[in-house]
């Protein structure tokens, strides 16, 4: 078991783009800039709003049916961040507690409703970095950034988080193991070596990436990482685009969800 | 062709901290030779072969790689030339797939894409790696990992080989095998190891380095069974020529 499968299982992640599908063969940037676009809309919209939200679903539903990417992998994913949104939005409730709406049988505050607003947002975006990852392959996203003019520093500095984040971890997990084999009860196990550990870690990390530079400059690196031209802008690719940037703004701009419970209430009454 | 030689004359190297790594070393490599560089733990072969691309400068004397001295203007030059393996895969696999990671060399050598993807594709196949090409280098075994390492260095085409422990950490089959494919390369090679019978096995010449300075240079036969030689500097006969 190493570290990568105990805890974010991003080896998982990336065997998930290696599919072949039609969401899979799109080019990484229209990809990248779908999402973009995706997750820009989503957060504009204002703080109590949910029913607009709804629609916006159809988006990672899609990617999660046609990249046939399991469903339960990325709700596991989604609950793991999801403390971070939970206590962002935890307090929400008592600190707005006017009252928003009232349903037959009990009220509803305005600091539940955007909890409720903050977890929708929550999980549609992450759902959505997630399986840009899982269809398009981390160092995908990586050189779609790079080619879309990001800059080259940026680009390698993710390439290398990437690359030995794992590495790092795995050292790090080996010098505690070591530290807990000769260290009983409580002593060893105190802040003072704690601190020393981390000195350690940073000083192996100092040497390694020096090492790593020097395998860099062994085959020639001049500052900038080359990637080859994997893809070319298809016309499918700008389809998908312009079919993504008119459902992001129908459903924007127009308040669709609204319209559709007024044509059924009518159609009720 | 005998413009592939390595020749080192009088290099001496210090550390900014003082230490004396290398005193005066002298040798020639002549073109095709596979030569392996012994000695103890710190006698300086790690030093040694970190000169032999111009990562570190001699203190004195030169090193010649080829018809080029070694300066820090030759430098570049002088990559394209000699490919180094690093003892640590891990540190020799930078890149997020197997197949970027062979590419970065060929790339930074300024070649088109079509020639790029050939060279790749040559080099895995060469190691029996072409299967590896999108995997992740933290997905692989060390055994591949180091199988890689070698084709990201040989996609570069030097025209000699450096390579620093090359079988650290492998299985016997995969040591094996390294052994094997070692030897059906045909250019300069230079491997600095403590594994002697993989030097009998690969190499044909021998230097023995002993704090800083050659102690002795010759057809590796001879020098490895030569056990005072040896266990004057901390090694012992080769496995193979042991009688138990």
């Amino acid at each position: 078991m190493t570290f990568d499968e105990q805890y974010f299982d991003i080896g998982r992640l990336d065997r998930l783009s290696y599919r072949e599908t039609c969401v899979h063969r799109l080019d990484p940037r229209a990809k990248v800039i779908a999402v973009m676009l995706f997750l820009l809309t989503v957060i504009s919209f204002p703080k109590y709003e949910i029913v607009a939200l709804a629609p916006f679903f159809l988006f990672p539903v899609l990617l999660l049916t046609v990249g046939e990417i399991p469903v339960r992998f990325i709700i596991k994913k989604i609950i793991v961040v999801s403390p971070f949104a939970i206590f962002i939005g935890i307090f929400n409730p008592l600190l707005d507690a006017r009252t928003f709406a009232v349903i037959p049988g009990f009220v509803v505050s305005a600091g539940w409703v955007s909890f409720f607003s903050i977890l929708l947002k929550f999980t549609l975006t992450i759902s959505a970095a997630l399986l840009l990852i899982a269809t398009t392959s981390f160092p995908g996203v990586c050189h779609a950034l790079r080619r879309l003019g990001f800059p080259a520093l940026f680009v390698s500095q993710l390439l290398f988080l990437y690359r030995y984040l794992f590495v790092l971890m795995e050292e790090a997990m080996r010098i505690i193991r070591a530290r807990d084999m000769r260290s009983f009860g409580s002593r060893g196990t105190g802040r003072k070596v704690f601190v020393r550990i981390i000195g350690i870690l940073f000083l192996r990390t100092v040497d390694r990436a020096e090492r790593i530079y020097y395998a860099m400059l062994s085959r020639g690196f001049q500052g900038d990482i080359p990637s080859l031209k994997r893809s070319r802008m298809a016309l499918t690719d700008l389809a998908f685009l312009s079919m993504m940037i008119a459902y992001l703004s129908i459903f924007r701009f127009f308040p669709v969800t609204e319209g559709i419970g007024r044509v059924a209430q009518e159609l009720l009454g | 062709m005998s413009h592939h030689i390595v020749e080192f004359k009088d290099v001496s190297f210090c550390y900014p901290d003082g230490t004396e790594a290398l005193k005066g070393i002298n040798f020639r490599i002549t073109h095709g030779e596979s030569v392996g560089v012994v000695g103890a733990n710190g006698a300086g072969k790690s030093t040694l072969l970190q000169h032999m691309n111009g990562y570190l400068m001699p203190t004195s004397g030169t090193v010649t790689i080829g018809d080029l001295s070694l300066t820090k203007r030759t430098r570049r030059e002088i990559r394209k030339k000699v490919g180094i393996v690093f003892q640590n895969p891990d540190d020799q696999l930078f890149m997020p797939t197997v197949f970027d990671d062979v590419a970065f060399g060929p790339l930074n050598l300024g070649m088109d894409e079509a020639s790029v993807r050939e060279r790749v594709c040559e080099a895995l196949n060469r190691v029996n790696s072409l299967a590896l090409q999108d995997k992740p280098p933290h997905h692989l075994s060390c055994g591949q990992k180091s199988a890689v390492a070698i084709a990201s260095v040989m996609a570069m085409e030097p025209d000699i080989l450096a390579m620093d422990e090359p079988a650290a950490n492998l299985d016997p089959k995969s040591r094996r095998s390294l052994i094997v494919l070692l030897k059906t390369f045909r250019h300069s090679k230079i491997i600095a190891s403590h594994d002697l019978d993989l030097i009998l096995d690969v190499c044909e010449r021998c230097i023995v380095i002993g704090d800083g300075v050659v102690v002795a240079d010759g057809p590796s036969a001879e020098i490895l069974s030569n056990r005072t030689l040896l266990e004057e500097n901390s090694l012992e006969l080769p496995l193979s020529l042991q009688r138990r």
